[in-house]
């Protein structure tokens, strides 16, 4: 794994040294940033109302009312931010020509495809560090739970996990980053609301459908619950993509 | 060292090596001859396991390029036709990444930095960008990659183009530096440039081996008969008669009204005579100088001279 940490070191290295990054993470802020003030006003606003109105607390609780759509929008937010970091990872390597130097040195395959995968995920981890600074001003001003808040970071990293490998997967198939970009942005938007066709489907096809889809396993991490079958779905679904990558790069080597 | 048995390769229907049979021994340095499109680099991208062949085989160190193509991954150095560089990176990153991924050890990198920034006269631009290096420095930054590691065996595409001409004579005497312990195979569409650094030569022409030589041999089967040029001021209707009078010459052919293409026999000191009758006749000389083959007429000699078992040196496969 040595040879992992190689790659993924230089490709770290190239995402700091070009304005990607920082191009990137600020977007990602900015409008994270804006939606988590919103809710957090809507919030105030209705407590505000609540405490006159009834004179009393009914309950309203920043995990349920602020925190846990804050983390929804997170998620979204990252959808359509991933494919724009992911894009390079291999279509770049291929149209730059330098994928030569990676095939001609004796590493494997899979430990390329790792390292690249974990340059993304390094990234992505630092961009949801960042934003956490949201969480800490919540933290000053009221008292949520810290529990929920744990999970929740847990399940959008996992989450954000298939996101890369769907990217890395998408960014194998080409050498044109726009295209590796809105393949990966179709699939994850696929794989985001393919629970939708659960109402039309048949009972056992529903079910397998919403248990495909990526948004379903977020909601028990939300709620501050930790259900391996949630996890072993994130993490499945990770080596997935990265298999398949795997498989489109090996047969292109040898066809 | 190298062998390389029937190897093929198709593009979609189209082959681009056809059947391709040659030897490399440990410490010679070989080099491949051809046109653009004659699948020399096709040839290399194969030997350096980035290509599958369609069929044949081909062994380094007498590990398999397809079946154990890691083993043989850890024992080449490779320099692509496009230097695989990462135009963000610094020299001295790059090559620092280039040592890693090459499984230097750690403890190792930075002196395999040294010596190659030295090597290929990289010093004063080790800390530049290498996306703003000129062209000539991107090409000595991918020949300082493919042998960080030392290989034992050095695979260098076209390794000269984009330099200038004492860079070009610095690069050729590091090869022939390099050669004293390293196998080379190098691909050119320079003649004098494989002329110089190569033991042996393989012309390689659509996708197959016109010929397998020495230098030796092949020079002296293409140096059978010298040309040169003689462009006259007072042009004369009489001159392209008077030049094949000559002893010596077996050709001339009027190129324009007052420049002539003679061709003579190998050291016969024409030049000097036909200097003379021009001096005699004043028809005032112009110009006149060697010209050297090109390499389409060195295919066409050995294309010809294939019908002629006797001029074929080596066969194919020594
Ligand atoms: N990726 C590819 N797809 C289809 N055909 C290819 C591909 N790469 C090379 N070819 C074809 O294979 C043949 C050999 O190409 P190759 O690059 O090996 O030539 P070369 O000898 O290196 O030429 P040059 O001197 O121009 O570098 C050419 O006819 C070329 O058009
Ligand atoms: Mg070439």
């Amino acid at each position: 794994m040595r040879n992992a940490w190689v790659v993924a070191k230089k490709d770290l290295g190239s995402y700091f040294n070009s304005p990607v990054f920082y191009v990137v993470t600020t977007v990602f802020l900015v409008i994270y940033s804006f939606i988590f003030f919103q809710i957090l006003t809507f919030f105030s606003f209705q407590s505000v109302q609540a405490n006159q109105f009834q004179g009393m607390n009914v309950g309203l609780n920043l995990n349920d009312m602020v925190i846990e759509p804050s983390f929804h929008n997170m998620a979204v937010t990252l959808l359509l931010i991933i494919p724009v970091l992911t894009m390079r990872s291999f279509a770049d390597e291929k149209k730059s020509k330098t994928y030569s130097l990676l095939l001609s040195s004796p590493v494997h395959l899979r430990e390329i495809i790792f390292g690249k995968f974990l340059a993304c995920m390094t990234v992505v981890t630092l961009m949801v560090l960042l934003s956490s600074y949201c969480i800490g001003f919540l933290l000053m001003l009221g008292e949520p739970e810290i529990g929920p808040i744990i999970t929740s970071y847990l399940g959008i990293l996992l989450m954000a996990g298939c996101y890369v490998g769907m990217g890395v997967f998408a960014s194998s198939l080409t050498d044109n980053q726009i295209i590796a970009a809105v393949i990966a942005f179709g699939m994850s938007l696929f794989m985001w609301i393919i629970g939708w066709a659960a109402q039309a489907a048949s009972a056992e096809m529903g079910e397998v459908l919403h248990y495909l889809s990526l948004v379903e396993h977020m909601q028990r991490f939300l709620k501050g619950i930790v259900d391996t079958s949630d996890v072993v779905y994130y993490l499945t679904f990770i080596f997935f993509t990265l298999f398949l990558t795997h498989r489109v790069l090996d047969s292109e080597r040898w066809r | 060292m190298i062998e390389v048995k029937d190897l093929t390769k198709f593009y979609g229907p189209r082959p681009a090596i056809k059947g391709i049979t040659f030897k490399v021994n440990k410490g010679e340095v070989v080099g491949f001859l051809g046109p653009n499109g004659a699948g020399k680099s096709t040839t290399m991208n194969i030997l350096c396991c980035i290509l599958p062949a369609s069929s044949g085989s081909a062994e380094i160190c007498g590990y398999d390029v397809f079946e154990e193509s890691l083993e043989v991954r850890k024992k080449i150095g490779y320099l692509p036709e496009t230097p695989p560089l990462y135009p963000d990176m610094t020299v001295t990153g790059y090559l620092k990444f280039a040592a890693e991924i090459r499984r230097v050890p750690a403890k190792k990198v930075q002196a395999a930095v040294d010596r190659v920034l030295e090597k290929c006269v990289l010093q004063e631009v080790r800390q530049r960008i290498i996306g703003r290096l000129s062209k000539g420095f991107q090409q000595r930054v991918g020949l300082a990659q493919s042998m960080i590691h030392d290989p034992e065996i050095l695979i260098l595409d076209e390794p000269t183009i984009g330099l200038d001409p004492i860079q070009i004579i610095e690069i050729r005497k590091l090869i022939q530096d390099l050669a004293r312990e390293h196998t080379i195979i190098l691909s050119s569409h320079i003649l004098p440039e494989i002329t110089q650094i190569c033991k042996r030569v393989i012309i390689l022409n659509e996708g197959e081996i016109a010929a397998v030589d020495s230098l030796e041999g092949l020079t002296s089967s293409l140096n059978k008969s010298e040309r040169f040029v003689l462009k006259v001021r007072n042009s004369q209707n009489n001159i392209q008669d008077k030049l094949s009078a000559l002893d010596n010459v077996i050709s001339v052919k009027a190129e324009t009204e007052d420049q002539f293409l003679i061709e003579c026999e190998m050291n016969s000191e024409t030049q000097d005579r036909v200097a003379r009758m021009a001096l005699e006749n004043s028809w005032g000389i112009e110009e006149l100088k060697l010209v050297s083959m090109t390499l389409e007429e060195i295919f066409l000699h050995l294309t010809l001279e294939e019908h002629e078992p006797s001029e074929v040196k080596n066969g194919v496969g020594t």
